[in-house]
């Protein structure tokens, strides 16, 4: 049978870069393609080849054995290739039934639009792939699992057959995850055909019919989850092997280093996203706060370290009340912060990486004296920073943006770990790292922990809650809705409350387990 | 003085090989990023050639007879232009070694003569540039220099004329220090414009260009006119003792005004890459948000940088009258202020770059002047290739595609992008 996509020898290169290396792949009608690699390993540059983004230096695509160009996305939806981007392509003021027709509108005579036609059109996709929306919804009031329904019809109306996940997953819960997966089945049993990208082995090893590895831009490996296990797909995926679960021993809690008492925080246009919370963390613990992104998680973190100002309530850090303090006064205190985005927060990005391992305390002994910067004791710290912490840049004078997405990540963690502090706060420190970057900074955070240091960290990646934290705290619509210690619960149970769902009797747990579970 | 000469080209050289150490590894294409300015300036003179030749009715009619004509014709017309400008900016280079070889010191002086008027041109564009280069680096964009420089030549001109019975030693540097103040408060008030309330500092420092106008002419025709002047807006003329000197007698005018220049430059340069100050305005003007998050004030660094720069744009209008001048009259700046922003880019924002670029103008201006007289090419040729080079300045990728250069990192024309309100 002829696959009904291929690709053959795909290269591109950019300068300096090559960015595919010869590239085979087939995708059969109906099955689910995983593409699984790192950040930067390619995966986005042979997609956005596919989707007519880039046009490939050498190579060819063949739609059903047919050789086809695309010179846009309109090519690719003409043949038949269409893509749910990672971030939606949705207009939030629009309806349903306007952003699906968008592009591709159903007119009348002289011009109108025809709705009508077209929310029927919709029903009967949404019916027949069990892909449950109303047409006359308006995006802005629809969940975000919702929204991406609403992106696989975009496809599905425009009779696209090919379908592309980018990173699908990144910002659902996992109960929302787990309702993609199975639209995806119900995709390809309809005779649909998925390539689906990701750097998360649990899902390709919940979902995927075949995987294709790729490496530096180049295919390393094809297996099936049958034959592969998490540990030899990362492995390929790094090049070495990985260890995937850290050990975690016992947390021995000393003191409290940070108390929140009835925070309250507004934004901008005066909405309540953090609503009356409450919080403990002691030294030698962590303290993982779960959520779907955009439930108060930011604000939260930005009310503690002094950057946005709580509307009521109290903040406590290594016994002194911080809620007014500016964030110079709360680093000083001891405390130390890696910002959710570290490109726009955390880096500044032109500057060579050993001013930014001293962005937060470049005005003190010994790296200043009074006015006059040290310029050879920043130069010292950080080559020992860049040694310590295995930060992969040509030298100290290299400006941070032009470093990988990892080593910068690397840069922050390096300057805020080495600081002799008592308290940390870890807003998403993975976030879109490749694998063995992200068990270098789980190593170091847990290292952080048995020295005393109290740590909160916030995350929606569960799997990285629940492998690192002691105890777990879940956040849902700007609320701490319980706080569970993390022994013996499963990820089931916190992805309930993640939906904002207090399961009546804990899943596989004790009582001494649920600590606290308030509505 | 010659201490610190001496000093500056050592931070020169230093500028220079920390540029070749960053080729190796960043693949920077050839010169670094000296590149596109080189190559916008050489194509602003092609450009400006061009124009020479298709605005010249003898190249039409030469044509007329023959093409063979036609382009000789061309290429002369070209040719006694640019050799008029290089004469006129540079000085006669047979003329120079006659000079040099004979004894007569006068003569020397006179051949050099050119050389020298160019860097009195180029002293105000030092200041100028230096203003505009230190706005962007801290993430402003100053366009009110020009304001700012009449306000502190206004205040600069008000000390040198009204105090009497100082030392040259205080009231020198006493006139010149109110220019600065001036100046500075002139940027004060749109820095804290910025910082308290949000508002633009582009539309605030063009509103305060024209409050300064207005403001010098009221002054110059009233409380500060000269009393026999016959209602010409025209100020006294500054006491001896207020002059920064010339070195030489009339008609050159080289004074030590461009030394001073030289220095603030290279202070300037210390205080942004050597001080904690400076590493504070470069991280909010870089990136605001990281500033915040590692716990500089914003509103500080604004309202700083706002005031050092109109110090600077300040100090470009007292040089002018304390040394070149003398009182102040209302075409005090040929657009100095709005010069300066071009120079600051062509120059990247750096000192040393400034410093360069302002030479450029001074020189490529000087030049003109003699242009005009000897092939009767209007000056405003001159304005046009300024205004080609600073076009491919600020749009690099046009420079890039002509001479198949290598497109840099995205952070590394951030600084400019900062400062023109494109801050991501």
């Amino acid at each position: 049978m002829t696959p009904i996509l291929e690709l053959k020898g795909i290269t591109k290169r950019f300068p300096g870069v090559l960015a595919n290396d010869h590239i085979d792949l087939s995708l059969n009608k109906g099955e689910i393609l995983a593409l699984l690699g790192e950040n930067g390993a390619g995966k986005s540059t042979l997609m956005n080849i596919l989707y007519g983004l880039y046009q490939p230096d050498e190579g060819e695509i063949l739609v059903n054995g047919e050789k086809v160009t695309c010179n846009s996305p309109t090519d690719a939806i003409n043949h038949g290739i269409g893509m749910v981007h990672q971030h939606f392509m949705l207009i939030p003021v629009f309806t349903v039934t306007e952003n699906v027709m968008l592009g591709n509108e159903a007119v009348k005579q002289a011009g109108f639009l025809d709705r009508k036609k077209a929310a029927d059109r919709i029903l009967e996709i949404s019916n027949h792939y069990n892909l449950e929306v109303n047409p006359d919804d308006y995006i802005r009031d629809l969940p975000v699992g919702v929204q991406q329904r609403v992106e696989i019809i975009k496809l599905l109306y425009r009779e696209a057959e090919i379908l592309i996940f980018d990173e699908p997953t990144a910002v659902l819960t996992p109960q929302e995850a787990d309702e993609l997966f199975k639209i995806m089945r119900s995709l390809v049993a309809q005779g649909k055909s998925i390539i689906f990208i990701t750097h998360k082995l649990r899902e390709v090893m919940d979902i995927a019919d075949r995987v294709m590895v790729i490496r530096r831009g180049a295919v390393v490996g094809e297996t099936t989850p049958a034959e592969a296990d998490k540990q030899s797909l990362a492995a390929m995926m790094v090049g070495r092997a990985v260890d995937l679960e850290v050990d975690r021993t016992e947390s021995k809690p000393g003191d409290l280093v940070c108390s929140v008492e009835n925070l309250t925080v507004v934004d901008k246009f005066q909405n309540i996203v953090v609503d009356g919370v409450s919080l403990e963390v002691y030294s030698g613990e962590i303290v993982g706060i779960a959520g779907v992104q955009g439930n108060g998680q930011t604000e939260l973190v930005n009310a503690i370290t002094g950057l946005q100002k709580s509307l009521s309530g109290k903040v406590t850090l290594l016994g002194e009340d911080v809620t007014k303090f500016s964030p110079r006064q709360i680093t000083e205190l001891g405390s130390a912060h890696v910002p959710e985005d570290r490109q726009a927060d955390g880096l500044v990005l032109p500057f060579p990486v050993a001013e930014n391992l001293v962005l937060c305390t470049y005005y003190k002994q010994p790296y200043a004296k009074g006015v006059l910067l040290q310029y050879p004791v920043i130069l010292k710290n950080a080559e020992k920073l860049i040694e310590d912490f295995d930060i992969r840049t040509p030298n100290a004078f290299t400006s941070v943006g032009s470093l990988s997405g990892g080593n910068q990540q690397k840069v922050i963690i390096a300057r805020e770990l080495s600081r002799p502090i008592k308290f940390l706060i870890a807003s998403q420190p993975t976030r879109g790292l490749d694998v063995g970057s992200i068990e270098y900074i789980h190593k170091r955070i847990l290292q952080k922990r048995d020295e005393g240091c109290g740590v909160l960290l916030v995350s929606p990646e569960l799997d990285e809650i629940m492998e690192l934290s002691d105890r777990v705290a879940v956040m849902y619509r700007g609320k701490i809705i319980a706080v569970v210690a993390n022994k013996g619960i499963t990820k089931e149970y916190i992805g309930l409350l993640m939906a904002g769902v207090v399961p009546e009797k804990p899943i596989q747990s004790d009582e001494k387990t649920v600590v606290e579970a308030t509505f | 003085m010659s201490e610190q000469k001496k000093d500056l080209g050592q931070e020169i050289l230093k500028e220079i090989n920390q540029d070749q150490k960053q080729t190796e590894h960043t693949k920077k294409p050839f010169l670094g990023n000296a590149a596109i300015p080189l190559l916008a300036i050489v194509t602003g003179l092609i450009i400006g050639a061009l124009l020479i030749a298709v605005t010249s009715q003898s190249v039409y009619a030469a044509f007329g007879e023959s093409i063979g004509k036609g382009f000789s014709q061309a290429f002369s017309e070209i040719g006694t232009a640019y050799k008029a400008l290089f004469t006129g900016a540079i000085g006669d280079p047979i003329r120079m070694i006659n000079a040099v070889k004979g004894d007569d010191a006068r003569e020397i002086r006179q051949a050099f003569n050119p050389f020298l008027e160019s860097l009195v041109q180029s002293t105000p564009y030092i200041f100028a540039g230096l203003a505009v280069a230190l706005g962007f680096r801290s993430g402003l964009f100053n366009i009110g220099v020009e304001g700012q420089l009449f306000i502190g030549a206004a205040c600069a001109t008000f000390v040198g004329y009204s105090i009497t019975g100082l030392p040259a030693w205080i009231h020198m540097p006493l006139a010149f220090l109110a220019g600065a103040l001036g100046g500075a408060f002139w940027g004060f008030i749109p820095g804290l414009l910025k910082a308290k309330t949000g508002g633009h500092e582009v539309i605030n420092t063009i509103m305060m260009n024209w409050i300064a106008f207005r403001l010098t002419e009221w002054l110059l025709s009233g409380p500060m006119t000269r009393p026999d002047s016959g209602g010409m807006p025209i100020s006294p003329i500054i006491q001896k003792t207020a002059e920064i000197p010339q070195f030489f007698q009339a008609p050159i005018r080289f004074h030590l005004g461009f030394f001073i220049a030289l220095v603030v430059a290279y202070l300037i340069w210390w205080l942004l890459f050597k001080t904690t100050w400076g590493l504070n305005l470069r991280t909010v003007g870089t990136n605001p948000r990281a500033a915040r998050y590692a716990g500089l004030s914003t509103t500080k660094s604004i309202i700083l940088a706002m005031s050092l720069s109109g110090a600077l744009a300040g100090m470009a209008g007292a040089v002018q009258v304390l040394a070149v001048n003398r009182s102040m009259a209302l075409g005090l700046s040929s657009g100095y202020g709005f010069d300066s922003i071009a120079l600051a880019l062509i120059g990247n924002t750096h000192p040393v770059g400034v410093v360069l670029a302002s030479i450029l103008f001074g020189t490529l201006r000087n030049g003109a002047t003699r242009m005009m007289v000897v092939s009767s090419i209007p000056i405003d040729i001159v304005d046009v290739v300024q205004a080609i080079i600073l076009m491919f300045v600020a749009a690099p990728a046009i420079i890039r595609s002509i001479y198949h250069l290598r497109k840099p990192k995205q952070e590394e024309e951030q600084i400019f992008l900062s400062g023109w309100g494109g801050q991501s």
